[in-house]
């Protein structure tokens, strides 16, 4: 009996014929087509990558550059380093005036804008994705498509019809009490806060629909009342999408300039604003220095924040 | 709850929405500021005056969101195939990191290349290649390059996460099935990581169509786009009914990419 088996097997006649008639140029042609893709998914990265960081590699290696032109090499020096640190100010340089301390007074007033954006957003826009993901309430359809408009809204749209707005509000404030009010911090924090909502409610309303509701049925069914189950076993699930969210907000607004350059008064300079005076007038050589350290500072920012999320997603692990 | 966050947007959004709205169909009074009675002239003037530069606009915006697919999509295909977590992770923060730098210090970074005697210039003169250095800066190539650079990011990031969520034993099927690789990609991958190409053109048209800062920097008188347009409507004695008209045309422009996103975008994905 094994002996039948044994010779089944071994019989080659009894392979069936191929299905597929094999066409030497269909298969040469589609191997030409592999390596046309291959070298596309290759080459396009390293180009893209070259883009994306050659301009700040020139940046960066210009900011040692001695001489005050900004683009052609003239020996190494750290002096632009040594002018802000030192917080001289480059006073003859015909290449225009730079002044640490205006620079610094102007990060000062870009964080005080957006701490203060931040943490009102956080607050309100994790009150709103609460809601929006547990409760029910009249008009909930039409604030849930409101809510995603001022990540759709072009920026220049949003900053001009504050503007508009707050001259309008503040025309009509005047003529009521006699008083003048002008744009300064308080538009600028109301108008960072309007746009940074949107991102907060994104993020946290991601985590909550993660969130197993039954958690929350639990601790009720254990006797926690609304607030225990919130602060006890919500908050903690959910702290995670609130910390995401208040960190994006944080960039988005540190980082703005057009809202800001429109509803900003005097004395309200951010940082933003103070590097787009030195680009549009006369751009000071301590410039390239100066974007060095922003890129520096943005760097160890986005390292620490995908370092927390690193150790976060490994101790859930 | 919802309460603050509803009032928030409703008077801080909306309201200024409508208010510029309104704006639009108003007489330019002193100062620029808006007045009574009601007109047509600013949407006239918008259509008769600066069509040119809202054709170009939307044409730079176009073009910046082909060529962002064109660079992006094999781009965030390379990144999401890597094996190693470690080494997507690295390639992500690669594409991340420049878009986490202000804006104005990418524009100027390019700006600085692109000048009379930046280094691209300087190259091409020392090598021999040109007599003249190149006009480089201040065309609306330079503003096409710049919105480029600023935005790729937000196009690699959706189709990113479009591929990732592919299931690749898809390919297998359609080589077993007797497809190739370009028949595969055309048939098969591409329709399914659509969601993330759309989401992606979306999120590099807007902002890409509204841009101010971008030509103002690097497009000179020659690469004007609508936003510089606002821009002077709004600063100094301009005409702020203009200006809004402008702003309106833009939301139009949006709100027709949009409505693009409802009818072909992110289908059945939830």
């Amino acid at each position: 009996m094994t002996d039948v088996a044994n010779r089944t097997i071994a019989s080659p006649r009894l392979r069936p014929a191929p299905l597929v008639e094999f066409n030497d140029l269909a298969i040469k042609r589609d191997l030409l087509v592999r390596r046309i893709g291959r070298i596309t998914l290759h080459v396009t990265p390293l180009f893209a990558y070259f883009f994306l960081w050659a301009p700040i590699a020139v940046l960066i290696v210009f900011s040692f550059n001695a001489g005050t032109s900004v683009s052609t090499w003239q020996g190494f020096t750290t002096q632009w380093y040594s002018n802000i640190f030192n917080n001289a100010i480059s006073a003859g340089s015909e290449a225009g005036r730079f002044s640490t301390a205006l620079m610094l007074n102007a990060l000062r007033n870009s964080l005080l804008v957006s701490f203060a954006a931040t943490f009102i957003s956080t607050v309100i826009g994790t009150m709103v994705a609460l809601s929006l993901a547990r409760g029910s309430f009249p008009g909930k359809k039409v604030l849930d498509a409101v809510l995603y408009l001022p990540v759709v809204i072009p920026e220049i749209t949003q900053a001009i019809s504050l503007a508009v707005f707050f001259k309008v509000l503040f025309d009509f404030f005047g003529t009521l009490t006699g008083a003048r009010v002008t744009t300064g911090f308080g538009t600028i924090i109301i108008a960072h806060v309007a746009f940074c909502l949107s991102y907060v409610v994104i993020v946290v309303r991601a985590r909550l629909a993660d969130m197993n509701p039954r958690l929350e049925e639990a601790a009720r069914d254990l006797g926690a009342n609304e607030w225990q189950t919130f602060w006890r076993v919500t908050f903690p699930l959910i702290l995670p999408g609130i910390v995401a969210g208040a960190l994006l907000a944080f960039t988005i607004s540190l980082d703005d300039f057009v809202v800001t350059f429109f509803n900003a008064g005097i004395g309200t300079t951010t940082l933003p604003i103070f590097v787009y005076g030195m680009l549009k007038t006369r751009v000071p050589p301590e410039i390239n220095a100066i974007s060095t350290l922003m890129l520096l500072a943005s760097t160890v920012l986005v390292g620490i924040s995908l370092a927390m999320q690193g150790r976060r997603a490994a101790r859930r692990a | 709850m919802a309460l603050p966050a509803a009032f928030w947007l409703f008077f801080f959004f909306v309201l200024p929405l409508v208010i510029v709205f309104v704006v639009s169909f108003l007489t330019r009074g002193r100062g620029g500021v808006g007045q009574l009675p009601f007109t047509l002239e600013n949407y006239e003037r918008v259509f008769n005056v600066f069509l040119g530069v809202i054709q170009g606009s939307v044409w730079t915006a176009l073009l910046t969101t082909v060529i962002c697919l064109l660079v992006g999509y094999p781009l965030a295909f390379f990144i999401a195939t890597r094996k190693r977590q470690w080494v997507r992770t690295l390639a992500l923060f690669l594409v991340i990191l420049p878009f986490w730098t202000n804006f104005l210090v990418r524009t100027y970074a390019l700006q600085t290349i692109l000048g009379r005697e930046g280094i691209i210039n300087n190259l091409l003169v020392g090598l021999g290649l040109t007599a003249q250095p190149l006009q480089l800066l201040n065309t609306t190539d330079a503003v096409l390059l710049g919105l480029v650079y600023g935005f790729l990011p937000f196009m690699v990031l959706p189709i990113y996460a479009s591929v990732e969520r592919f299931d690749f034993h898809f390919v297998e099927a359609a080589h077993d099935l007797g497809a190739n690789d370009l028949r595969t990609f055309i048939r098969v991958i591409f329709p399914l990581t659509l969601p993330g190409v759309i989401a992606g053109s979306i999120l590099v048209f807007i902002p890409a169509i509204g841009a101010f800062v971008t030509p103002d920097l690097l497009g000179g008188t020659r690469g004007i786009m609508i936003g510089n347009l606002i821009n002077d409507q709004f600063k100094g004695s301009g005409n702020q009914p203009l200006g809004s008209a402008l702003s309106i045309v833009i939301m139009a422009l949006v709100m027709l990419a949009l409505l693009v996103y409802v009818r072909f975008g992110d289908r059945g994905d939830d």
